[in-house]
């Protein structure tokens, strides 16, 4: 397979001449300038001390308690959200794809995924903050839905035998997700809100590879007497298991590259890398511009370790689908 | 009867995620549209509508923001379209590292882009922070970057689906210039890929915030921000109108590509 890449890149290297890269010129030029000069800036940045020394002192800022948090916060919302968004929007794509909806479900479902993938940003923020924000539209509905024990006079009396305050049991609102700690504005509500653009991305990379799911592959199983469980243990998910785990990948690294929805909705009260780095870009948040390079070189860092890993699933997870 | 049974219970659990998803999509929207209206006490009126559309800020933003996103087009598609023909026509081999170039900004966070940007160019031998003019110069330099992967990824499906080497040559044998069979052959043909990637284009500039943010110039997204810290019904009537512009520009989109496509069959019926 590599090799006949490489004999045709070969072939390439004969029939187009070198001299014919001239052509791009402008676009590497453009390139250089406006992103690989500014990459390099961080990257050297990250790697030099005050007076422009080569120097690893630098990387101590992830000891510092501040950074380290940050960090810690950031790569545990991204899993988070990974892990909810693509479990959500795998049974909601197994649903549209294999699972029978109905046709117009999965128009709107499919079309609607691909608008909303891209939704992010200060908008959403706001959208979360109208419907579930503590005066929201959704939050005062549930607040509504209360009851008074003392209206139900024989579970009340039965609860106060029992050795129960029944007085403290008045106007209880169940519903209330508020009085459950939770808060828009926190961790919760970071990932409530992130899911938003987090499961339709995973519906529209793992959509290709359920379709990819062939039905003579479920009628053989069966057919072979294998129950529908023995069939999704034995030869869907070993087949989808490489996607399943590439889509969430790219999920991860779609939530830890996030900034202006975070900033929108906790106005950087939740400390994460990204918020961090825009601190240190305001004001050197750190005392050392330097540490901040670093900073920003660790974050690129785990990116590409995401997306490079991603890469390679998918590229095994194609071979299913090319035959 | 196995089979019915197990097909029946599937189609159920197919609705009931399905309408779980539909709620998710929607109900965020609906709730925003809801709360837009309610800013007068007890009846629903477009109040919070007025108040942003008769804030000369909001007009500057959305002025700013539109300026920005048409020349980030302009210079985009100038950039894209004679570099993706030349790659078509006489560097095919580089095909792979310029998809991994296009990517970068993907694994690049926009975050990191504009720290990046911000300390190169704010300090000699390439300082463009020192006007407005050479800011937005780097703005739209930041733009084009993070809008590149759609517009590279749209501009070379459509040079994919015509077949450039034929048409480049008949349009050379009948004696056009390079120019003429870029602007005259190529590009007409590529209308509706360019269209695409401008209209992508359009609704990420328009809903960019780090960029402006950070070199502080008046475009919609800070403006979105300051409005969010101190007012409360009015962010919500701006995401819906910030929605509708989205909406628009994608389904002005939808809207070509299906009639593109309806012409398309009908020259293969005829």
């Amino acid at each position: 397979m590599s090799q006949m890449f490489a004999t045709r890149q070969r072939k390439l290297w004969r029939e187009y001449p070198l001299w014919n890269w001239v052509g791009l010129f402008p676009f590497f030029i453009f390139i250089v300038f406006f992103l690989v000069l500014p990459s390099l800036r961080l990257f050297t940045g990250a790697f030099t001390d005050q007076e422009g020394g080569l120097t690893f002192d630098n990387l101590k800022v992830f000891q510092n308690p501040n950074v380290l948090k940050a960090y810690i916060m950031s790569l545990q919302v991204s899993a988070i959200t990974a892990f909810v968004g693509g479990f959500f929007g795998f049974l909601v794509a197994y649903s549209i794809t294999q699972g029978g909806a109905p046709r117009w479900m999965r128009n709107v479902i499919s079309t609607f995924s691909g608008l909303a993938a891209n939704f992010g940003g200060v908008p959403l923020a706001f959208s979360f903050i109208a419907t579930i924000g503590q005066t929201g539209i959704i939050t005062a509905m549930l607040k509504k839905a209360c009851f008074n024990l003392e209206n139900y006079g024989a579970l009340a009396q039965f609860l106060a035998s029992g050795g129960v305050n029944v007085s403290d049991i008045t106007n209880v609102c169940p519903l209330n997700p508020y009085t459950y700690g939770f808060s828009l504005y926190s961790l919760s509500g970071l990932v409530l809100a992130y899911t938003y653009f987090q499961f339709p991305l995973m519906i529209l990379t793992i959509t290709p590879a359920l379709e990819g799911l062939k039905k003579e592959w479920y009628e053989a199983s069966t057919n072979l007497g294998a129950t529908p469980a023995k069939y999704w243990r034995d030869v869907a998910l070993p087949v989808l298991m490489p996607s399943i785990l590439g889509a969430s990948l790219l999920l991860f690294g779609n939530a830890f590259g996030a900034y202006a929805t975070a900033r929108a909705l906790t106005g950087g009260s939740i400390p994460l890398v990204s918020i961090y780095i825009g601190q240190q870009i305001r004001g050197d948040v750190l005392g050392n511009p330097n540490e901040g390079y670093a900073l920003a070189f660790g974050m690129v860092a785990i990116m590409t370790l995401t997306i490079v890993a991603y890469s390679l699933l998918q590229r095994r997870a194609t071979r299913w689908m090319k035959s | 009867m196995d089979e019915i049974m197990s097909k029946k219970r599937t189609s159920f659990f197919a609705i009931f995620w399905g309408i779980l998803a539909l709620l998710y999509f929607f109900l965020p929207i609906y709730g925003t549209l809801d709360f837009s209206l309610r800013m007068e006490r007890g009846i629903l009126s477009f109040k919070a509508y007025k108040i942003i559309f008769a804030d000369p800020r909001f007009w500057e933003g959305f002025r700013y923001s539109v300026t920005m996103a048409v020349i980030t087009i302009i210079v985009s598609a100038a950039i894209f379209v004679p570099t993706i023909y030349w790659m078509y026509l006489k560097v095919p081999q580089a095909r792979p590292i310029m998809e991994i170039i296009t990517i970068l900004p993907f694994v690049i966070p926009g975050i990191i882009l504009v720290f990046g940007l911000i300390r190169t160019f704010s300090r000699p031998p390439f300082q463009l922070t020192t006007s407005t003019f050479k800011t937005d110069i780097l703005m739209i330099a930041g733009y084009v970057i993070i809008s590149m992967p759609y517009m590279f990824r749209a501009v070379d499906v459509g040079m994919r689906s015509i077949d450039v080497r034929t048409l480049t040559e008949a349009a050379q044998s009948l004696g056009s210039n390079w120019f003429h069979v870029l602007a005259d052959v190529i590009i007409p043909n590529l209308r509706l890929a360019i269209l695409g990637g401008s209209l992508i284009c359009f609704a990420t500039v328009m809903g960019e915030l780090i960029l402006a943010d950070f070199l502080v110039r008046p475009a919609l997204g800070p403006y979105m921000v300051r409005l969010g810290l101190t007012k409360a019904y009015e962010p919500a009537a701006l995401a819906i109108i910030s929605y509708s512009l989205t909406w628009f520009s994608l389904g002005l989109l939808q809207f070509f590509s299906s009639r593109s496509e309806r012409q398309k069959q009908q020259v293969i019926t005829t």
